[in-house]
């Protein structure tokens, strides 16, 4: 019944899956994530991971783990739906909304860095900007991605990227994690 | 699901749906900014032909948090009152431009009749004696929050089951998300031909309250307790000899809380007639869940004008 996710794989086309990323790249891209992270913040201290519903959610636990192994703290993590704040609500199916977690501490004077699988035209983030207004005011909000695919429709760029992946509009680029696909891969076709 | 005129129009994946979208919606009143974008630019009416506090407020609050501009529209104080047909009246409204109608109505099956005359979507806050849905639904929600899950539950409905719109929405939805239900009122106020009913929908039927407070009905002890309001505004006629009879048999007393599970949520749609069929003490008890179900109303309602008015008008509900 909800509507699929823009991530969500589409029907399996005629070309061969070309994958771009396996599991080992992925985890060697969020550790370098982790780090960068680190070193612009000089450390984790009021650092807030959001990850965007769906993918971005691990995406956002597993680099709060890698933070967490490397300071020897807990980060904080939540969660961020924006469904409510997207500008294509009207031009399609009610989609089903999800959970927003803040964590205890909230956003206020935090550095919020918000995590998602793929950064395409940048509508999500804009409407993950919107979102977060209403919840708060960090003193900082950044953006990491696992995968960046260029095209985007508004001026919003990504201060961490996992991969940077050229790709025509008609291509498609799937996202599979193992909390949700049951499988660590980035493949376009 | 383009109306909400019943609990029939909705398939039971689409009210699981609508309470996973009321859980998210809940989390917005904790908040500081209490104000969501999703229904910007949309228009809901608030038609309200008969008295009401909370559905229309409700209404009204779950439309202004999703953005949406909302009016209200009473019987007092508009054209009705001076003679115009509800048809005129709703085409009018609907004239200006309206996405959602949200209608409460004294005829039995007036927002089915509005639905066919106007393209908005027609939300049922009540008509006549027929159906309540946003009650139902708020209700099961409520339920569901504080037992987990209301399969294989027992819930009982007491009161003035013949007036009552809310036990005829409330009786599908549960029985729709697997509760067993009891339903107890005095033989004048227990809907004619409710065997054929009871026996068609399975649910049980009772004349004795303590028999089933007790645990020694059909279905056991109750998991939850839902008091009808008793509508004198409805009754024509004498359904009992006094206030103080109807009480004494059928109202949820001191002693007769003292008979359930200091866990057993109580419900009451309200306005509740304190002392007639809910005692003070049952109404503010611990396990009462009466100022749950306002909250909880506000995240249905928002979830439902969501669901209505927030994708393609025509797409309906995914």
């Amino acid at each position: 019944m909800p509507a699929p996710d823009d991530t969500t794989p589409g029907p399996v086309s005629d070309r061969a899956d070309h994958t771009v990323l396996d599991a080992r790249d992925i985890s060697r891209a969020l550790t370098r994530i982790s780090h960068e992270l680190l070193e612009r913040n000089k450390g984790a201290h009021d650092l807030v991971l959001l990850g965007l519903h769906t993918r971005g959610v691990p995406l956002a636990r597993r680099i709060a783990e890698k933070i967490a192994a490397v300071e020897g703290a807990p980060v904080a993590v939540g969660e961020l739906d924006v469904t409510l704040y997207r500008d294509d609500l009207r031009s399609q199916p009610t989609r089903r909304s999800h959970k927003t977690v803040l964590p205890p501490g909230g956003i206020d004077r935090k550095v919020v860095v918000l995590v998602d699988d793929v950064l395409f035209s940048g509508r999500t983030i804009r409407a993950a900007l919107d979102a977060l207004a209403d919840l708060g005011r960090p003193s900082a909000v950044r953006l990491a991605v696992l995968v960046d695919r260029g095209h985007r429709e508004l001026p919003i760029r990504a201060d961490h990227v996992g991969k940077n992946l050229p790709s025509a509009l008609a291509e498609r680029v799937s996202v599979r994690l193992v909390e949700v696909d049951g499988t660590d891969e980035v493949s376009i076709s | 699901m383009k109306h909400l005129l019943s609990i029939d129009d909705l398939s039971t994946d689409e009210i699981h749906a609508l309470f996973a979208t009321a859980a998210d919606m809940h989390d917005v009143q904790g908040r500081e900014v209490k104000k969501l974008p999703a229904l910007r630019g949309r228009t809901v009416v608030n038609m309200f032909f008969e008295d009401s506090t909370r559905t229309r407020s409700s209404f009204e609050i779950a439309g202004k948090w999703l953005s949406a501009d909302v009016i209200n529209v009473s019987a007092k104080g508009s054209s009705t009152s001076k003679g115009e047909s509800l048809r005129d009246t709703v085409l009018t409204v609907c004239a200006m431009g309206v996405d959602g109608l949200v209608i409460r109505h004294p005829a039995s099956g007036a927002a089915l009749q509005v639905s066919e005359w106007v393209d908005a979507a027609v939300i049922n806050a009540g008509d006549g004696m027929h159906e309540h849905p946003t009650q139902a639904l708020l209700d099961a929600y409520t339920l569901q929050r504080r037992l987990g899950s209301l399969e294989g539950r027992h819930v009982a409905i007491i009161g003035d089951l013949t007036h009552s719109r809310v036990f005829r929405s409330n009786i599908q939805c549960l029985t729709r998300l697997g509760a067993r239900v009891t339903v107890v009122a005095p033989p004048t106020l227990m809907p004619s031909g409710i065997t054929t009913w009871s026996a068609a929908a399975g649910f049980e039927t009772s004349y004795d309250l303590d028999d089933v407070l007790r645990g020694d009905g059909v279905h056991g002890e109750p998991d939850a307790v839902m008091m009808l309001r008793v509508q004198r505004e409805r009754m024509s006629g004498a359904f009992f000899p006094s206030a103080r009879e109807y009480t004494v048999g059928y109202g949820l007393t001191r002693n007769r809380l003292a008979l359930l599970r200091p866990d057993v949520p109580i419900c009451h749609p309200g306005p509740m007639n304190r002392g007639l069929e809910i005692a003070a003490d049952a109404a503010d008890a611990a396990q009462s869940a009466v100022l749950e179900q306002v909250s909880s109303g506000l995240a249905i309602r928002m979830a439902v004008l969501y669901h209505l008015l927030a994708g393609e008008t025509d797409g309906g509900m995914a």
